[in-house]
């Protein structure tokens, strides 16, 4: 058994159309691709009466129609799935790399970063961009992806005083994680980045470049190379 | 066609359907009517299917100038209504022609009232609904509440001929005093005392209730000793209690999709809307019912709505 990983899923009643599944009990690639590949399979065969399927860290809210099904017929369709797990393909995780355009009006807190560990800014960039970031959930704002493998060099805690505006695109930090604010919202995150591109589109066919699980790879861009991405998202 | 001109918009006025579903995995929250007996009468009232987009008035109503002829119904909150000065009732349809002055005032009792046109409020589908999320700015209009100057329009249809009202045993009452059914879990093991607590002491709704959630005042909810504070986030649903760091309850709502903190309980889904109609200073008491009960009494909601269009159709 790997690290972390429950040998048995464990249910948990959340009101009287939800169940919560828990894989595992940490922050760990394996248990969340356990609920990456439940959430798969279930997307492809959903049993009747399943009206969401959201796959967080480490655990999968199935939320259903009480007319239709119930936990007790939920955990037996689980269970029959959890043993052809094995033998079902799973799409492979995509990586989806952002373009970022570091410091400056775009990246206020970058120098409180930088100097809270002895960097230069230059080298807060370079290691910001260095990791493909695992999507560990998505939540909180349309599209806001939840980041694990932030370099320790980075962890920065969140601001004191959470700001009321921060800007759609922007790139932050707050301790171990590091994320992006597809929609502008209040946030207490130290602002180093944003990017141009559009992380939600509800008009597209398909308002989101990624989903939990996937990766995301962040590039530096100049000030230039944004006017002209932001140009080209506006046109679409 | 064109339905109405807005105004004065009211305090938090916004176009509602049944709810934006399959995209809470990507953070998109459900939204939809917060009261959703007194949505669906409303829409029944006029002749529409139950889900049609509606307007959802807050507190304080809009004053509308109609702009063609049409079925209105407006159901929830005991509130004050005039077509033209002259008052009309809730919960019973009535007919409006251009040029029509509709005024729906201040509520008296409870929180929502909604207002549905013959017809639907015609605004673009954004990801299967017409239901506005103020915080992603997408659905209703625009993605926000209604502004004064906005035109709304409304779908062609044949609203009912004759007036239609719902039976008055069906019509809630919106007391002061609300019991609200709960469920424990999903983290009801995080607890203790902090269940007896939840479910024999009297709540106060604060001034912070919202579409995300609603903030209650009471004894404080103590999790068992050498229970994690906080949890690693996970989806929510509405109706779910969650207990954050100063142990003051909190009612999530249709507005939240992730959370990190114990859901000490959670609210049956015949008894949000109860939640809907609660305003700030109104105590709530929890009432603690099994997952059977909830699920036999939610079967009980169909039927009830199914009579309910029955006896409409026949009006």
């Amino acid at each position: 058994m790997q690290d972390g990983l429950f040998e048995n899923a464990r249910y948990r009643i959340a009101g009287d159309r939800g169940l919560l599944i828990e894989y595992g009990d940490v922050i760990d690639p394996d248990v969340n691709n356990k609920v990456r590949s439940m959430a798969m399979v279930m997307a492809q065969d959903a049993p009747e009466g399943i009206t969401e399927v959201i796959p967080t860290y480490r655990s999968l809210l199935i939320v259903y129609d009480p007319s239709i099904t119930n936990p007790v017929k939920l955990q037996e369709a689980l269970k029959t799935w959890e043993a052809r797990l094995d033998d079902i393909m799973i799409p492979p995780p995509k990586t989806v790399e952002i373009p970022v355009c570091y410091g400056g009006e775009f990246g206020a807190d970058i120098a409180f970063v930088a100097e809270s560990h002895n960097l230069t800014v230059a080298k807060v960039i370079e290691l910001h961009c260095q990791p493909e970031y695992l999507i560990y959930m998505v939540g909180f704002t349309p599209g806001f992806p939840f980041l694990g493998g932030l370099s320790e060099k980075l962890h920065t805690p969140r601001l004191e005083t959470p700001r009321t505006f921060v800007p759609e695109g922007s790139v932050g930090i707050a301790n171990d994680q590091t994320g992006i604010y597809p929609v502008a919202s209040p946030g207490g995150w130290q602002l180093i980045g944003r990017t141009p591109v559009k992380l939600f589109a509800p008009g597209r066919p398909n308002p989101f470049l990624y989903q939990a699980g996937d990766r995301i790879k962040f590039r530096p861009i100049s000030a230039e190379e944004y006017a002209r991405i932001s140009e080209q998202e506006e046109d679409q | 066609m064109k339905a109405f001109s807005v105004l004065t918009p009211g305090s938090y006025t916004t176009i509602q359907d049944q709810g934006r579903y399959g995209y809470q995995q990507m953070g998109v929250p459900i939204s939809g009517a917060l009261d959703t007996f007194a949505f669906q009468a409303a829409n029944l009232l006029v002749g529409n299917h139950k889900n049609t987009a509606a307007i959802e008035i807050t507190v304080m109503g809009p004053r509308l100038e109609m702009a063609g002829e049409a079925g209105v119904a407006v159901t929830g909150a005991e509130i004050g209504i005039t077509l033209n000065d002259q008052p009309v009732e809730g919960w019973k349809s009535f007919r409006v022609k251009p040029g029509d002055i509709l005024d729906v005032q201040q509520v008296k009792a409870g929180c929502r009232a909604y207002l549905a046109l013959s017809g639907g409020i015609d605004v673009p589908e954004v990801m299967g609904s017409r239901s506005t999320y103020v915080g992603g700015k997408i659905g209703g209009y625009h993605g926000r509440v209604l502004k004064a100057g906005d035109v709304i329009k409304c779908g062609e249809a044949e609203h009912p001929a004759r007036a239609r009202e719902i039976p008055s045993d069906m019509i809630p009452d919106y007391p002061a005093e609300i019991a609200i059914r709960a469920i424990p879990g999903p983290q009801d093991d995080f607890f203790r005392e902090g269940l007896d607590i939840i479910f024999q002491s009297d709540f106060m709704v604060s001034t912070k209730a919202d579409r995300m959630g609603y903030r209650l005042q009471g004894p404080k909810v103590e999790l068992r000793k050498g229970a994690p504070k906080s949890i690693i986030s996970e989806p929510t649903m509405p109706g779910g209690v969650q207990i954050p760091a100063d142990e003051q309850p909190i009612i999530l709502l249709v507005e939240q999709t992730v959370g990190g903190y114990t859901k000490i309980v959670t609210v049956i889904s015949v008894d949000l809307p109860k939640v809907a109609q609660a305003t700030p200073g109104d105590t709530i008491r929890f009432k603690k019912v099994s997952l059977e009960t909830a699920h036999s009494l939610y079967q009980k909601q169909l039927k009830k709505m199914q009579d309910l269009e029955e006896i409409l159709a026949r009006q």
